[in-house]
């Protein structure tokens, strides 16, 4: 640079065929080879097994007797179970509400990514959407109605990270702006709710919902279980999605801020109209994490008794006509957990690269 | 649904105590009894009816409070609550089940989540006194066990010095380790675990010497372990561990209906009267047989329950001894022996007072 003179940049290299690529990467150097080597060593004592366990000597179907002699994986006990881990202790003959209300909450989780949905109409399939769920859970309308207690299975996992996140932004959205206010009071209260709420874990939050809530309310002021776990869900997600819309606010450059006031907008209306579609849009990613992150963290509810997914899966080898098939039943749980928040994260990938454009 | 945590201050009736207080203390205690003789149900049994259904707290452990197939509960505690629905509603399931972890099922009770905890509970001074639990009669008496590696090559628990030692928390086993570790003189590492079938995997993989739970608990674990062959439950029994059935204070007719429904169960079967054989029974000749089956009114009617209350228990769930056998009998996996069990004629603990 000093001397005033430009060089031009080196040719590029021909890149090398995929094979060849691949060879350097795997032995290209000798701590790469032994990399490599002890890799290939640690699947091979860990594959053969798993794969005897999971495939060749599994019992597909039949009694639990069979299974107890075989050496593999007893997938007949999830044969049997299939309908009370997904459902739990719903209604036999009424077990398509529970379905239906989970398909319901899917769709409208899956529609929401899609970037045709974003728009102010989605609001009003989000209220119909949950509504029509809730409607399914509880029994009614045209027939008996179906206490929460109840209610078990895939469906209420859904149901608590679906609306947990949902119930959450509104407030969220308060908070981040509540922290951000100019207003001492307001910010000093959004400030104290965030924090200590990130500060405490959700165990205890659930924990103080259903032990000592009913404690300190009078007498016969009874809320449901369920729904306590839930407001507690709403409140703890609340708390750290303000934090990310408030990033999303921060990284809005001030000459918006300022457009907005001069071409007259109030505060209210330049937040609704400009600040927020704007700050949101670029926060979607984190959103996703979060959201991934919260549908595994509501089997935590399994601490106060409720059955989510992970719960029913855990009580569904107790039952003694078939004992002790945990590894089966986790197992088969994990792969619905993996499942959802494989094709999640999936999608956020597609979507940062979407939104980078 | 809250009820006050402390019991109503009854009158002492030690000596020394001047006159004047001992007739303010007869005074107060006439009122009570008119007022608890009072025909009004309790807040408890107020709210069941109200709901039309009863609330019963429960566990999960194979053979005693397990979802089936089809997510029904089954078990040994759940049909002394299908017992209790028939006693208040002459139907086995207008009862829900609440499931409650160990730790959390005495709070859970005490906040009115349920009407009354079925999950195992054992029956302690501090639970029935400070805590504020009254107890209904006991539906299993246990013991607490310890389950060891023939390997370990031990034959008593005193030979245990330096185990670590895998237990539950929030039980009443935590604190009897540590009392019989302690009583015996020699150290112990606790490995404290919430969940059963967490604390058996623990134990399993080697990370714990000793499993300690009751017995029951302990003989469906040995067949649940991958060798049971290999491990041996020494003989000693650390505690007493009469299981019962708990409800808040403040509803006396609550508790008189569990009490009652229970023992129904157990005079069933000291009068040799089976789910199968009970219609026979109903032309008897017996007076005994006559009051408790309903044939003569008079006993329901005083209770103000359906006379032939007890008639449907036993049609519907069994005598005790066939609730046993169903449920964790030597015939299931849970394969336990009635021990303790038994009726007081054949050497057991149970005994049902008169039904007259």
């Amino acid at each position: 640079m000093t001397d005033g003179v430009l060089q031009s940049a080196p040719p590029l290299a021909t890149p090398l065929p995929r094979w060849q690529r691949l060879w350097a990467g795997l032995f290209g150097t000798p701590l790469n080879a032994a990399v490599t080597l002890c890799c290939l060593a640690l699947l091979g004592w860990a594959v053969p097994p798993l794969l005897r366990w999971t495939l060749l000597d599994a019992v597909w179907v039949g009694p639990a007797d069979r299974c107890a002699d075989a050496a593999g994986a007893c997938w007949a006990f999830i044969g049997e179970k299939l309908r009370y881990i997904l459902f739990g202790f719903y209604d036999q003959d009424r077990q398509w509400r529970p379905a239906a209300a989970g398909a319901i909450l899917l769709a409208l989780a899956g529609l929401s990514g899609m970037p045709l949905f974003w728009r102010r109409a989605t609001l009003w399939l989000w209220l119909f959407g949950l509504a029509a769920a809730l409607l399914l859970l509880t029994g009614g309308p045209g027939g008996p109605a179906v206490p929460t207690e109840r209610w078990s299975g895939l469906p209420v996992s859904l149901l608590l990270a679906v609306v947990g996140l949902v119930g959450a932004f509104p407030l969220a959205v308060l908070l981040a702006l509540a922290r951000r206010s100019s207003m001492g009071g307001v910010r000093t209260l959004a400030v104290l709710f965030i924090e200590v709420t990130r500060g405490v874990p959700l165990i205890a939050v659930l924990y103080v919902a259903t032990l000592l809530l009913p404690l300190m309310l009078p007498a016969g002021a009874a809320i449901d279980k369920l729904l306590r776990a839930q407001i507690a869900i709403v409140l703890f997600v609340s708390a750290y999605l303000a934090e990310i819309v408030r990033a999303g606010l921060q990284s809005i450059p001030a000459g918006q801020y300022e457009a907005a006031q001069a071409l007259g907008l109030g505060y209210w209306q330049s937040m609704r109209l400009v600040i927020l579609p704007q700050a949101l849009r670029t926060v979607i990613p984190s959103i996703v994490t979060l959201a991934i992150g919260l549908f595994q963290d509501t089997t935590l509810i399994i601490v106060i008794g409720l059955f989510d997914l992970l719960n029913t899966a855990r009580t569904a080898a107790k039952d003694p006509a078939w004992l002790g098939f945990y590894d089966e039943a986790f197992g088969f749980a994990s792969l619905i957990y993996l499942t959802v928040c494989v094709i999640a994260s999936r999608y956020s990938l597609w979507l940062e690269r979407r939104l980078r454009r | 649904m809250r009820t006050p945590s402390q019991a109503p201050s009854r009158p002492t009736s030690r000596s020394g105590l001047s006159p004047r207080f001992l007739i303010a203390g007869a005074l107060s205690l006439a009122i009570g009894l008119a007022l608890t003789g009072a025909a009004k149900a309790g807040p408890t049994l107020d709210a069941i009816k109200a709901r039309g259904s009863i609330k019963v707290g429960v566990g999960t452990q194979p053979g005693f409070f397990a979802p089936d197939s089809n997510g029904r509960w089954q078990g040994f505690f759940v049909d002394f609550g299908r017992a209790l629905s028939i006693a208040v509603f002459n139907d086995p399931d207008k009862v829900q089940f609440v499931s409650s972890s160990p730790q959390q099922r005495l709070p859970a009770l005490q906040s009115g989540e349920f009407d009354i905890l079925l999950s195992g509970v054992t029956q302690t001074f501090t639970r029935a006194t400070k805590l504020g639990f009254h107890f209904g009669p006991v539906v299993f008496y246990d013991g607490q066990g310890l389950l060891v590696p023939k390997k370990l090559g031990v034959s008593k628990g005193k030979e245990l010095n330096g185990a670590t030692v895998c237990v539950q928390t929030g039980t009443t086993g935590e604190l009897n380790i540590t009392d019989f570790f302690r009583q015996n003189r020699i150290a112990f590492k606790p490995v404290v675990i919430e969940e059963t079938a967490e604390n058996q995997k623990a134990f399993a993989s080697g990370r714990c010497d000793v499993l300690t739970q009751d017995a029951s608990d302990l003989a469906i674990t040995r067949t649940q372990l991958p060798k049971p062959d290999d491990y041996v439950l020494l003989p000693e029994r650390i505690s007493k561990e009469p299981l019962a059935p708990a409800i808040r204070y403040g509803d006396d007719q609550w508790l008189e209906i569990v009490n009652w429904a229970v023992y129904a169960t157990i005079q069933a079967e000291e009068l040799g009267i089976t789910q199968a054989n009970i219609d026979s029974f109903l032309t008897s000749a017996d007076p005994t047989v006559r009051r408790f089956l309903g044939v003569d009114p008079s006993l329901g009617e005083a209770a103000k329950l359906d006379p032939k209350f007890a008639y449907t228990i036993v049609k519907t769930v069994g005598n005790y001894g066939e609730i046993f056998e169903r449920n964790v009998g030597p015939a299931t996996k849970v394969g336990l022996d009635r021990g303790f069990n038994k009726l007081w004629t054949q050497g057991g603990l149970l005994y049902a007072p008169p039904f007259r």
